[in-house]
């Protein structure tokens, strides 16, 4: 596998077209107009504006914190986040109890939610790479921390709620007749582009992931970098919280823990290697969005449950088998 | 890589395994729970418990390969829940007699060891990612256990949770699973394919180089982590004495903690099943404590992650050691 960022300069263009074709953000894009295609098929009015802007919110959620998933997996060392859902609840919790319905609170809550989250996801990266903890445990235990944390804290009663100004920014149109979380994942993925093609903290996490070793030996801060992402994964995971909470109204303990697992979905089938050295966020976006295209135009089927979850879980599989298949003995 | 460590730990003798914080953990947790709980150490007391531990246990056990081997089975609940409902649903289709029984518990074995094939095909062969395949297997098998029986419900005969909480041979049952499974695991430790799993999950290259079928290998690991969890649902439905859909959820992510507390490395090669069943025993008596220990129920995540995560750091300190 090489890192998408080389160019394939030594390709004629048949070839080169050929590589794009099979990218997985190709495929992932081409899944997209297939999905809305069906969409619109089966429920005239599927794709019209207002509904594609609706998907796209959803899709904002999942890409946002995504986006965190994706640097630490960047950063190899079998780097994984599992507990994003759970700094999702976190973040929209603090949010909601900075806020409490109050439009003058917003800065200091996004700055409260996550400022927490990213100490905790620098603990989980301490964990990580100062105490060595595998990251799937050590992540899993921090998943189990805060939401005993937040229990015991709550006793289970969900408190705080959204300022009015915080829900418009998320569901009424702002420019364009987009709603500003539109807006602000743009940002987001401008800056994750900058940071991970222009910046020498990107080119460190593509070089810590790729071969740790090596980026020591040309002096690399390794354990540095790898910490760093985790608690950037944990702000990114606090800021999803507070967009839920201004998505939802309210919050409840564990309204982030949906977004667990397909943060890695999407991570996944939009490109990036859970080795860690190659793929981008671009991808993930695309992953994201194809991911919350096919759960929408499942529920458009009437099927029962269990027949769009079969669906939902043959699609993830072919898509995986597609370009998502380790060659030869190597993982 | 040396470093400079606590005194207290230098004084430990030096060939400690890396489990020995869990067993440690575990024993301290076992005392404690002594005292906390009236006749704790009386034969039903310990039954009652070995009966809510032994699920995870089993799944615990059977995980242990697939991660020995460098892979990840995240689709054992999924599966548990699948054999429960196959096995409650052919057992009601065939009346309730010992026949309807022994076919009810074949179908669920036989459907834990087709999710295995499934799975070991899905990633040994075509080689898809271990983590996000499972992941998507387990929406599969859910998904039929959905199809094949809605909602919680049916009942299964009076003879099949009477024998699961009963005594076979003079042993309660419960101690006799844990006895066999014991036994698997001590005779798989003497037998070259536990070797070739810590090969391929230890350089997957070399292994490849020196001719072990790697395919052959890393399906068989999934076919004995999906048969363990089918055992540990026929655990379940004894206990519950019925089917659910919904049941086994936390045992994929718990059984990957318990194989993690036992000392086997998640990143393949090094380990053993026999530190996976200390793990999952921590996991089961971390609950029993802190419920007779009087703290509210809300406490038990909270307490559980920081014991597992105290527990995990613990042993890499003392591994690190060496």
């Amino acid at each position: 596998m090489t890192a998408p960022s080389l160019s394939p300069s030594g390709l004629s263009t048949g070839s080169r077209l050929a590589t794009l074709a099979a990218s997985p953000l190709a495929l992932a894009l081409m899944a997209i107009i297939v999905l809305l295609g069906l969409g619109e098929m089966l429920s005239p009015g599927f794709a019209r504006g207002d509904q594609i802007i609706r998907l796209l919110t959803v899709a904002a959620l999942l890409g946002i914190a995504a986006a965190g998933q994706n640097l630490v997996i960047l950063a190899g060392g079998e780097g994984i986040d599992l507990s994003i859902g759970a700094q999702i609840s976190f973040g929209a919790i603090i949010a909601g109890n900075v806020m409490n319905g109050s439009d003058a609170a917003i800065a200091h809550a996004i700055l409260a939610a996550c400022g927490a989250t990213f100490l905790v996801g620098l603990v989980n990266g301490l964990g990580v790479t100062l105490v060595r903890l595998p990251p799937l445990v050590m992540t899993l235990g921090m998943m189990a921390i805060i939401q005993g944390g937040l229990v015991v804290f709550s006793q289970g009663i969900p408190s705080g709620n959204a300022a009015p100004a915080l829900m418009g920014f998320i569901n009424q149109p702002a420019l364009l007749g987009l709603p500003g979380i539109l807006l602000a994942w743009a940002v987001l993925i401008v800056l994750m582009g900058l940071l991970l093609r222009r910046t020498a903290l990107g080119f460190a996490i593509y070089a810590v992931g790729a071969n740790a070793r090596a980026a020591r030996l040309v002096g690399l801060p390794v354990r540095a970098v790898r910490t760093l992402v985790y608690g950037l994964s944990g702000a990114l995971a606090g800021l999803t919280g507070v967009f839920v909470i201004g998505y939802t109204g309210n919050s409840f303990i564990s309204v982030g823990d949906q977004y667990m697992l397909p943060t890695i979905i999407a991570v996944v089938i939009g490109g990036t290697s859970l080795a860690g050295g190659t793929g981008g966020y671009v991808g993930t976006v695309a992953g994201a969005i194809a991911l919350v295209l096919l759960q929408s135009v499942l529920t458009t089927l009437h099927l029962d449950f269990w027949g769009r979850q079969l669906i939902f879980g043959g699609t993830l599989l072919l898509l995986l088998a597609l370009y998502g298949r380790q060659t030869g003995p190597r993982v | 890589m040396k470093r400079a460590l606590p005194s207290a730990l230098s004084a430990l003798p030096a060939a400690l395994p890396a489990w020995a914080i869990t067993a440690a953990a575990l024993t301290v947790l076992v005392i404690v729970n002594g005292l906390l709980q009236p006749g704790f150490f009386d034969g039903t007391v310990l039954q009652s418990n070995l009966t809510t531990f032994l699920p995870l246990v089993l799944v615990a056990i059977g995980q242990t390969y697939v991660v020995l081997a460098g892979d990840i089975d995240l689709s054992v609940g999924a599966v548990a829940a699948l054999v429960n409902v196959v096995t409650v649903t052919v057992i009601a289709a065939t009346g309730d007699g010992p026949d309807a029984i022994l076919a009810g518990l074949a179908a669920g074995l036989a459907v834990a060891l087709a999710c295995g094939l499934v799975n070991g095909l899905l990633i040994g062969v075509v080689g898809l990612q271990p983590m996000v395949a499972t992941f998507g297997t387990a929406i599969l098998f859910s998904a039929l256990a959905l199809r094949i029986l809605p909602q919680a419900g049916l009942p299964v005969p009076d003879a099949y949770w009477q024998t699961y909480g009963g005594a076979v041979l003079g042993l309660p049952t419960v101690l006799l699973i844990l006895l066999l499974a014991i036994g698997f695991v001590a005779l798989l430790a003497r037998r070259p394919f536990q070797t070739w799993l810590k090969a391929v999950g230890g350089n997957r290259g070399g292994a490849f180089q020196s001719g072990l079928d790697l395919r052959r290998i890393r399906l068989s690991a999934y076919l004995i982590s999906a048969l363990f969890a089918g055992f540990a649902a026929l655990c379940l439905t004894g206990e519950t004495a019925s089917g659910d859909p919904l049941l086994g959820q936390s045992l994929g992510l718990g059984s990957v903690s318990a194989v993690a507390l036992g000392g086997t490395l998640l990143s393949g090669g090094v380990g053993g099943a026999a530190g996976s069943i200390l793990g999952a025993l921590l996991l089961g008596m971390i609950g029993n404590v802190i419920f007779f220990a009087g703290l509210p129920f809300e406490y038990q995540t909270l307490v559980q992650g920081l014991i597992v995560l105290a527990a995990l750091a613990g042993g890499v300190l003392v591994a690190r050691r060496r």
